[in-house]
């Protein structure tokens, strides 16, 4: 859908942010790293069997203070992108993110995630190492850290693969970044047998940070530079500074205790209003 | 058990009575989907509808399953006239409902209640294929949520016979933020020393297997039952190439460390009793 990009700044269409959301040159989580945190120390492989590179985390510094940062890597160029399987995590990816938050736990390391991907990678392996169980327990263990846990979805949010990076307090969302159930040609092709009909797709499936803000799946909109993040990386660096500190001082005053209530009602409560008494 | 056989033997015989006054058309033939054979309903009915030459496990509705395992085929539902308020506005959604609740006499794709089993009092949840493909939506999430939520505040066992396609594609993100609203009240229902047993029933895949479903401190599945992430024709789609005969399957779960027993429907309910009675739950005189 990359000739969806727009020519104008007027109101985008949801296939149009879908095309601004996989932009190639859009920052992920290894330049916001670079541009926001200091000091960062990376944090590699599942202590099993192997290193997913697609998913990056580790320790870092967020204006003095140490915090754990995690994030879906798509890579920057073509052989990155292979090493990083286009942001498409395996099952170890997922085991990886699970230890380097409970190092952060353990450390009393507020956490953030930057959360970018098409979905868990649907292939053979993946499914005979436990693609399922392993998104599972990320978004259980996500549901019990008793550490502050802001998450970003910045480009991608694709599925349960995005899901088992973003059970946070706060679930913020860059403006044009997407967040759905499944792509939307997956969506096409599920419902009408058409993935060609993905455009159509986006407008029904209330992917946009907009729609997202109104359903009560998200807290809150980062607003993106004129275009969208790839015109000008350094200005959505400066926004995304601003709102992080913001989020993280006032989360920073919860007990460790209300920090896992809170969370726990914030999803409690999704679909509250999707469910009604009704006759059978 | 016994009391459901009863039941179920009267409605054939009523079946039957209104086939003989000519009111009814004649019960379709069938065949075994796996074996081939020739089969009526009563070969399945009198045999928890598994096939009685190759085993093969048909699909049940969620009550059905339900009363077949439990102490005299019978449990409390809770939450049974939930349905979904279409949040999404999704084109035809609300129709497609009416005409599946018409049909099921059922809220959404899932049963929850209370029950016992082998006299021990059990929080008990089955997804039920018949409604859009068991796909997980707010009522399905919404339902199971309470169910967990009870089963903590009364230290009730907890049993789920999970199935599913996926995602209801017509609640989309709402759909998909019940994998997080599960699985956060299974995590809290462990923490406070829950037993949850987790049965994978066919087909298991989607945000059910990468919820809830994989969260047990005991896994079963039914033989034969499909149960993965990703989809067979996705996983396909994406390799190139056709899936290996039995790739996801029960059995190839037992294999992979992902499920602990693979249990014909013909000792399930023994086998669930021996496990609560492994976790101090209920006397040993009632394992068979």
């Amino acid at each position: 859908m990359s000739d969806n990009l727009p020519d104008t700044v007027d109101v985008l269409t949801a296939a149009q942010r879908v095309a601004i959301a996989r932009h190639p040159g859009r920052p992920g989580v290894a330049e916001i790293v670079d541009a926001l945190f200091t000091d960062f120390f990376e944090q590699r492989g599942d202590l099993s069997s192997t290193d997913d590179p697609s998913i990056m985390g580790g320790i870092a510094l967020f204006h003095g203070r140490p915090v754990t940062v995690l994030g879906n890597r798509k890579g920057a160029n073509i052989e990155e992108r292979v090493a990083c399987n286009f942001g498409m995590a395996s099952p170890e990816g997922y085991r990886k993110a699970q230890r380097i938050m409970r190092a952060a736990e353990k450390f009393g390391r507020p956490i953030f995630t930057f959360v970018d991907t098409s979905g868990a990678y649907p292939g053979m392996e993946a499914e005979e190492h436990g693609q399922g169980e392993a998104i599972a327990r990320s978004i259980e263990l996500m549901s019990s850290l008793s550490v502050p846990v802001i998450c970003v979805i910045c480009g991608e949010g694709g599925s349960g693969g995005a899901l088992a990076l973003a059970v946070g307090n706060r679930v913020l969302m860059l403006e044009n970044a997407v967040y759905s159930v499944l792509s939307p040609e997956g969506f096409a092709s599920i419902l009408w047998k058409d993935s060609s009909r993905a455009d159509e797709a986006c407008e029904v499936m209330k992917l946009t940070a907009e729609d997202l803000l109104e359903l009560g799946v998200i807290d809150g909109i980062i607003p993106e530079p004129a275009g969208g993040a790839h015109e000008n990386p350094a200005a959505l660096f400066q926004v995304l500074d601003t709102q992080l500190t913001r989020e993280l001082d006032s989360l920073s005053k919860m007990s460790q205790t209300a920090l896992v209530n809170d969370r726990y009602r914030k999803f409690r409560a999704m679909g509250a209003t999707a469910v009604k008494r009704g006759r059978i | 058990m016994a009391g459901i056989l009863a039941e179920r033997r009267n409605r054939l015989l009523a079946l039957k009575r209104m086939r003989e006054q000519g009111s009814a058309p004649e019960v379709e033939a069938m065949t075994c989907p796996a074996c081939g054979r020739a089969l009526n309903e009563d070969d399945l009915a009198d045999n928890q509808r598994v096939c009685p030459y190759c085993g093969h496990h048909f699909p049940l509705g969620a009550r059905e399953r339900i009363k077949m395992i439990v102490d005299d085929g019978q449990f409390r539902e809770l939450d049974g006239s939930l349905v979904s308020t279409d949040p999404l506005d999704f084109p035809d959604y609300p129709e497609k409902l009416a005409k599946l609740r018409a049909k099921t006499h059922s809220g959404d794709a899932i049963a929850t209640g209370i029950a016992k089993l082998g006299g021990v009092r059990v929080a008990i949840a089955a997804l039920d294929t018949r409604f859009l493909m068991a796909s997980m939506g707010a009522v399905v999430g919404e339902r199971l949520t309470r169910l967990i939520e009870r089963a903590t505040r009364q230290h009730l066992p907890l049993i789920v016979f999970s199935a599913s396609g996926g995602a209801r594609m017509q609640e989309g993100i709402i759909s998909l933020m019940q994998m997080a609203k599960t699985s956060a009240a299974i995590q809290r229902f462990s923490d406070h020393g829950g037993l949850y047993i987790s049965v994978f029933t066919n087909p298991t895949t989607g945000g059910v297997t990468a919820s809830f479903a994989s969260l047990g401190d005991i896994h079963l599945a039914e033989p034969g039952a499909l149960v993965g992430f990703a989809g067979p024709r996705v996983i396909e789609q994406t390799i190139g190439e056709k899936l290996p005969e039995g790739f996801q399957s029960a059995e190839f779960q037992l294999e992979h460390g992902f499920v602990d027993a693979v249990v014909p429907r013909a000792r399930m309910r023994s086998t669930l009793i021996r496990l609560l009675m492994l976790h101090g739950k209920g006397g040993a005189e009632h394992v068979g």
